[in-house]
């Protein structure tokens, strides 16, 4: 290609790149004249460019485009997001056309008149609302021939049509001789241009002419092969430094240990030449959050964090459309439409973040949005209709597991396939492409909060440290990256590899870990009569999967060159490449990723031994709703033993029967600086020794279940065989060989403290709140009661008399409960549970001014009006 | 008329020929590193200079018998380049440099064996044996069909 055309390419590109950004800055702050400036400018030197090298439809798309800009920055137009679009739109058509030349070395044919008449009509103010006066056309003095329909103006002076966006000569020589006479500061002489220049405020040009001028563009190939040739020069260092370590002539050692530390720096050095601000992938971001919020209607700021962080430039070639990918995500799934966050009591504008950071050799890479989180059971639903997991496997996962289910290959939650994403590929191509590099990808996501998705990737890829492990005559190199620690196993060792149904297995602290054998993982031939050696444990993680890697010989760690595989091999998971040793041997470098793919097997057969009780469990939720229980069993009274869920119970005392003291409401106890109220649960409560104590809360009653002694904790299928013989017990079941009676525990603690159903509901925002009418003539009561019943959690609604309630049922409200006089009965209300009180001690009617009876009333009412 | 330069090399019983442009360099295989799982035509790979080359059996390649154990210590590489890669193909024997008219190679007898007749060019009749002129890029490139083929 031609030099001067492939420099404009390049040159070009990184304009277009600068201007998408700063256009997007520009219009969240028109006021930005500096922003504006530069967009100018580099339009314009486009122009200037492309009229230089003879490319008229690129020409003339920038001058139209520039016109329209100038426009906004003599502050002609407002700034309006149509009029960005539209520069965005024609930076688009310039980028198309670059691309095509790119290829073919010619502008593609077809014009773009479409595209300047919208500019032309934009920059005279066709889409503003305070639209200037379109400026009066210059008389054209040569009268030319009738255009052919959509051909620009003819001009007599060039004997052709005017090319889309050009101005004839009479026309610019009209405006020129319209204009007025240069301004004076032109024509100051030139030395106090010279010194107006230095004065000029404009410090940023100043800054940026300055670094142009320290640096110079180089071809990323010369870049690469000098990296290669480092890499040699490193080996051959490796190769010298190991003979020279078996022989005792020093006559080499000076200028080798000089040889070692220059080669050592130039390493240093041309590895700072490959790396790149991150921030150089993350240029065309904004404009995409942009469009993409645009498209979706929704309201999306982009904050990005750590520009400036660096690695390899191969990296980041490798890392810039899994990440393009991963923001049009969060845009499309991530953050929720401005309806749905005003709803959620979130401002307007959804937030995704972009934040880079070096951590331990590696970048972390962390886009996360404040949108409304995975949605776990879309997620689990969709995978198994996608055949992704079965029911039974899904009952067993955990939330993170089931959120994780979305990297998995084939898989899409976007309900509605729309134009950002949702095309089929999706986090599975982003994941299979972290690994690429050696890479892993993890989330975090918090129901109504948002989504963190952190990419772990390695600084560059061309040096690595490498563990060097050894199995029967071969040798690898696995990347220290995934290595987490080594373990020897055998007799004489502290670990030992075990086997459940001949599938080996380490007891590795609280952990037990699949192991596979890289002989097996590489079908290599094993010799047997080796079979009870000692053996070396390689624990590697590997995303989620943590497992043993079986070898017999760990050597050492040795920083490597990672060459590329020939394709034919490359197409084999096991390896990621090859590398030479300091001794000259070839080796190769396993994958990971490739590696655990073989144990994943291996893992789930573990697993499906492993997890028999969870399975069970789930195969049981798949078949009916029968769920395993925890109970708690103690002893209380009586022969036989009781229990109560576990998960009911708060903590178990062991309290001094002597601090337990008897008041007028029963037995109370100085707990955690307050009293809490006891009740026995059949038995009696002691005087004298240790009180063994079930404490159940809700919200901010506690109260204290007082039992004989804690048996154990059992988990079984809750099945209640006999009903309830005595109150206080819902049943009986056989647990453990033995029938037992399964209490009530609200019965119990109702007894302690009566306000205890109510705390439940009242402790519970989720359940809808009762609603009680209360009708009551009396002030002094409706005053007493309207507060009592509200402080127990229902939601009270007052009425002074029986017409004030008539017309509130009247008028459609609906209530659960109806409180009113005995003496004013009201007849019967619709789906409510009336209640008569008396301000009398009366036997049909609750008294008033017992709060005991008539919060209890309301719990009987609503409990049989559930009933009913 | 136009006369090539030929560099002939004996596989097996049969005696090749490759352009000389197209061999870089003639070398002895040394510490060669087997590649687990590989097809069986990658013989390994190994360090020729610094730059990391993956060693074809042609032997493996041509479906002929895998060498005697007491052969090893002949055997010869010849380097060529493929797709802006190294290879090693290990041959057994190198022979002399003959120099040919192109107008004399014969094509392929109908009767050849599949594999061997897409990577032969043609034939030549030498004085006293048949010299098959070697297609270097299906060598190499076929064994890759191969390897996927194995693979599915």
């Amino acid at each position: 290609m031609d030099d001067l055309l492939s420099e404009f390419l390049t040159e070009t590109a990184e304009s277009l790149d600068v201007i998408d950004t700063e256009l997007v800055r520009f219009e969240s702050q028109p006021e930005d004249k500096a922003t504006l400036n530069n967009i100018f400018r580099l339009v314009h030197t486009i122009k200037g460019t492309c009229g230089f090298i003879g490319l008229p439809r690129l020409e003339s798309i920038a001058h139209a485009g520039e016109t329209l800009l100038g426009k906004f920055r003599d502050g002609a137009l407002p700034v309006t997001p149509d009029a960005v679009s539209l520069v965005l739109a024609s930076i688009d058509r310039i980028k198309s056309i670059l691309a095509h030349l790119a290829a073919e070395q010619v502008e593609p044919p077809g014009d773009d008149r479409d595209l300047i008449a919208e500019l032309e009509r934009a920059s005279e103010g066709g889409l503003s609302a305070v639209a200037p006066p379109p400026p009066k056309p210059a008389p054209v003095t040569v009268v030319a021939p009738e255009p052919p329909e959509g051909e620009g103006r003819w001009d007599a002076d060039q004997g052709r049509f005017l090319r889309p966006g050009e101005v004839s000569l009479a026309d610019l020589e009209a405006a020129f001789n319209d204009t007025e006479g240069p301004p004076p500061v032109e024509a100051k002489p030139a030395a106090a241009s010279v010194a107006s220049f230095a004065a000029m405020p404009d410090h940023e040009d100043e800054k940026k002419s300055a670094v142009g001028a320290s640096t110079i563009r180089v071809n990323v190939d010369v870049l690469e092969s000098l990296m290669t040739m480092v890499s040699e020069l490193v080996l051959t260092r490796n190769q010298l430094l190991q003979i020279l370590r078996h022989s005792t002539d020093s006559e080499f050692k000076a200028p080798l240990q000089r040889l070692s530390g220059v080669t050592a720096e130039l390493q240093e050095c041309v590895m700072k030449t490959r790396m790149q601000p991150i921030g150089s992938a993350w240029k065309k971001l904004p404009r995409i959050v942009r469009d993409a919020s645009n498209d979706l209607h929704k309201k999306i700021d982009l904050v990005m964090e750590g520009e400036a962080t660096e690695l390899d430039r191969q990296v980041l070639e490798l890392i810039k459309d899994p990440l393009t990918h991963m923001i049009r995500n969060s845009c499309d799934h991530g953050v929720e439409t401005i309806e749905q966050r005003l709803a959620a009591g979130k401002s307007e504008n959804g937030t995704i973040k972009l934040r880079a950071y070096h951590q331990g050799g590696h970048i972390l890479i962390e886009v996360s949005d404040d949108g409304a989180g995975l949605h776990t059971d879309r997620i689990r639903s969709k995978a198994i209709e996608k055949g992704v997991i079965d029911i039974a496997e899904s009952m067993a996962m955990t939330d993170a597991q089931i959120h994780r289910l979305i990297f998995a290959p084939g898989f899409s939650t976007a309900a509605k396939v729309t134009n950002i994403s949702g095309r089929g590929v999706g986090m599975d191509v982003v994941k299979t492409n972290v690994e690429l590099i050696g890479g892993t990808i993890d989330l975090r996501s918090r129901h109504g909060h948002g989504t963190t998705f952190i990419i772990k990737i390695p600084l560059t890829l061309a040096i690595i440290s490498a563990l060097i492990v050894g199995v029967e005559d071969h040798r690898f190199a696995l990347p220290q990256l995934s290595v987490l620690e080594l373990v020897r196993a055998g007799k004489r060792f502290e670990h030992k590899i075990e086997l459940i149904n001949s599938t080996r297995v380490l007891r590795l602290r609280d952990h037990l870990l699949p192991l596979v054998a890289l002989s097996d993982c590489l079908n290599l031939m094993v010799d047997e009569d080796r079979g009870d050696r000692s053996a070396c444990i390689v624990i590697m993680q590997v995303g989620e999967l943590r497992f043993g890697l079986i070898v017999d010989e760990v050597f050492d760690t040795e920083e490597i060159v990672v060459k590329p595989l020939a394709k034919r091999l490359g197409a084999m998971s096991e390896y990621s490449g090859a590398t030479i040793l300091g001794d000259g041997s070839v080796i190769m470098i396993l994958d990971p990723n490739g590696v655990s793919r073989s144990v994943a097997n291996v893992e789930r057969s573990v697993n499906r031994l492993l997890d028999e009780q969870s399975r069970a469990a789930a195969a049981a939720a798949a078949k009916a709703s029968q769920h395993k229980v925890s109970l708690l069993l103690f002893a209380a009274g009586g022969s036989e033993p009781r229990a109560c869920p576990l998960s009911l119970v708060t903590r178990l005392e062991d309290l001094d029967a002597s601090t337990i003291e008897m008041t007028s409401r029963g037995p109370v106890v100085q707990y955690r600086g307050r009293l809490m109220p006891l009740a026995p649960a059949g038995g009696s409560i002691r005087h004298e020794g240790r009180q063994p104590v079930l404490v159940f809360s809700q919200g901010s009653v506690v109260v204290g279940l007082a039992v004989d002694a804690i048996l154990d904790i059992v988990e079984e299928n809750l099945d209640i065989q006999l009903g309830a013989q005595s109150p206080g017990v819902l049943g009986t079941a056989v647990l453990k060989g033995k029938s037992t009676e399964i209490i009530d525990v609200g019965h119990f603690l109702t007894q302690a403290e009566p306000s205890w159903a109510s705390a439940a509901i009242e402790s519970d925002p989720r359940a809808n709140r009762k609603r009680v009418l209360l009708i009551e003539s009396h002030p002094f009561f409706r005053n007493l009661l309207a507060p009592m019943v509200s402080a127990a959690g229902y939601d009270v609604t007052v009425a002074e008399g029986l017409e004030e309630a008539r017309a509130r049922l009247a008028a459609g409200a609906t209530f659960d409960v109806v409180l009113t006089d005995a003496d004013s009965p009201i007849e019967n209300v619709a789906g409510a549970q009336v209640i008569p009180l008396s301000s009398r001690r009366d036997a049909e009617a609750v008294p008033k001014s017992d709060r005991y009876a008539l919060l209890d009333a309301i719990q009987r009412a609503l409990r049989s009006g559930e009933a009913a | 008329m136009s006369i090539r330069e030929y560099v002939t090399f004996r596989i097996g019983e049969q005696l090749f020929g490759l352009s000389v442009t197209e061999i870089h360099d003639v070398f002895r295989p040394a510490r060669m590193t087997p590649v687990p799982l590989s097809n069986p035509e990658i013989a390994g790979v190994l360090n020729l200079r610094g730059r990391i080359v993956t060693a074809i059996d042609a032997r493996s390649r041509l479906g002929l018998p895998a060498r005697g154990k007491t052969d090893n210590v002949q055997s010869l590489a010849i380097g060529v380049e493929h797709g802006g890669e190294s290879f090693g193909m290990v041959i057994d024997e190198i022979g002399d440099v003959v120099r040919l008219d192109d107008a004399e190679m014969e094509q392929n007898p109908v009767n050849l064996d599949a594999t061997w007749s897409v990577v032969s060019r043609g034939v030549y009749r030498l004085d006293n044996r048949l010299l098959v002129i070697m297609d270097i890029d299906q060598m190499l490139a076929g064994a890759g069909q191969g390897n996927a083929a194995a693979a599915a």
